[in-house]
């Protein structure tokens, strides 16, 4: 039975690997060179992020758990990430307007975390949210540029919108473990996460031109590890070497 | 029992000049910050050494080459009980960087970061600060994308010369 800081922090660790993972799909496949290199580099970023709360998470394991054992060989049951994060990326609409619904997310977050009172998880909180902070400004000029765009480019986001929307709850609405710890670590800013997000949310889609959905519905179960068929993909791909070949370096 | 400075801490510190910047070789990682302290043991002959360093952006990947290269200018040097600490508190801040280092990346081809640092906020087409062009001076120069081929810096191209060039992005 995981302790609620570990499940906190496991939970914090895979939203940043599966949605890293999930950009570096675009290596290669980005719709010119620079954006190409800018989703990748969000995607540098938040497995750098992932790496920092897995190291964590592994020292308050113990066991010899390592980094490694967390992001590797855990099955789909025991990830916590948000489903948005797992989902595919769809086109580069759907993609950049995901990383702005979660980077706002993760922007006051961050903020919160960096004043709690255990150190080393407001160390990380106060790394991350130097880089948060520009992929917020990144996505949130995509959103404005591709809503406010051509009528091809705006068709697109109302997809894009109307697939992702009933998947942003779930970051807002916090699990026992999530409460648990805005408890034990005093984390202040923790109950105005939703007003907050809702309120930068709304801006930029008004200023995209775009309608901020009024559903209510959310799709939920990843921070309790129940996810979409996706996970599996991604974790049978990102996992193999280690299944097939355990301990293999190179 | 520790000791402020001496001359093993001196001849560390030398050492740990010599040690480059994997993604930028012309950046030593004392011109970058990254160095946050060096703690030396008051044994003359066999002294603890320990090395406090700080990454600049959490995915780094030339952190655990930089680490590598540590230990073994060390280690070459005669030094064996050898300690690497990564430390992520205070943030990096490019505010850190030397002056040389500065004058170093400049003369590379790579605009370094602006002296005082810009207000980072998420706020969407912020006006960007004026960044010089490494090769003709000019300022008159646009941001390409704030994304280049490293995390730390941005693509930016020079309006007059025409030159395209990384920026090493305030942070
Ligand atoms: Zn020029």
């Amino acid at each position: 039975m995981l302790s609620p800081k570990i499940k906190y922090l496991l939970y914090l660790a895979d939203n940043a690997l599966i949605l890293g993972h999930r950009n570096s799909e675009w290596c290669g496949h980005g719709p010119i060179l620079e954006q190409d290199i800018a989703v990748t580099n969000i995607s540098l970023d938040l497995v750098g992020q992932a790496r920092n709360f897995y190291q964590y998470a592994a020292s308050e394991i113990g066991n010899n758990t390592t980094e490694d054992s967390l992001a590797y060989l855990r099955d789909v049951r025991e990830f916590k990430n948000c489903l948005i994060t797992e989902l595919p990326n769809g086109d580069w609409g759907q993609t950049i307007l995901r990383q702005f619904f979660f980077s706002t997310y993760q922007y006051f977050l961050y903020t919160a975390l960096k004043d709690c009172n255990d150190e080393q998880l407001a160390a990380i909180a106060e790394k991350s949210l130097k880089e948060v902070t520009y992929h917020v400004r990144w996505s949130s000029e995509w959103v404005i540029r591709l809503g406010d765009g051509t009528a091809e480019s705006h068709q697109r986001m109302l997809t894009a919108l109307d697939n992702l929307w009933n998947y942003t709850g779930e970051m807002l609405i916090p699990s026992a473990y999530e409460k648990e710890i805005n408890e034990a670590l005093a984390i202040k800013g923790a109950d105005s996460l939703a007003e907050k997000w809702n309120r930068k949310i709304k801006e930029v889609l008004e200023e995209a031109t775009l309608p901020v959905p009024q559903s209510a519905w959310s799709q939920q179960g990843g921070k309790e590890g129940m996810h979409t068929e996706h996970l599996g993909y991604i974790l049978a791909e990102m996992q193999f070497l280690q299944r097939a070949y355990p301990g293999v370096e190179w | 029992m520790q000791v402020a400075e001496n001359d093993i801490v001196r001849k560390v510190r030398a050492l740990l000049e010599t040690v480059c910047d994997p993604e930028i070789p012309v950046l030593t990682i004392t011109d970058l910050g990254i160095v946050r302290a060096v703690h030396v043991t008051d044994d003359k002959e066999s002294p603890d050494i320990e090395i406090v360093i700080t990454p600049t952006y959490s995915g780094c990947p030339a952190m655990d080459v930089i680490s590598m290269q540590i230990r073994m200018v060390l280690l070459e040097a005669g030094f064996k009980n050898i300690k690497i600490t990564q430390v992520l508190s205070p943030a990096w801040t490019t505010d850190w960087m030397s002056e040389a280092g500065r004058q170093k990346l400049k003369a590379y081809g790579i605009a370094p970061p602006a002296s005082t640092q810009s207000v980072c906020t998420p706020d969407a087409f912020q006006a960007e600060e004026a960044v010089q062009c490494p090769q003709c001076n000019s300022y008159n120069t646009k941001l390409i994308s704030r994304f280049g081929s490293t995390a730390c810096k941005s693509l930016y191209q020079c309006n007059d010369c025409k030159e395209p060039f990384d920026y090493f992005k305030c942070h």
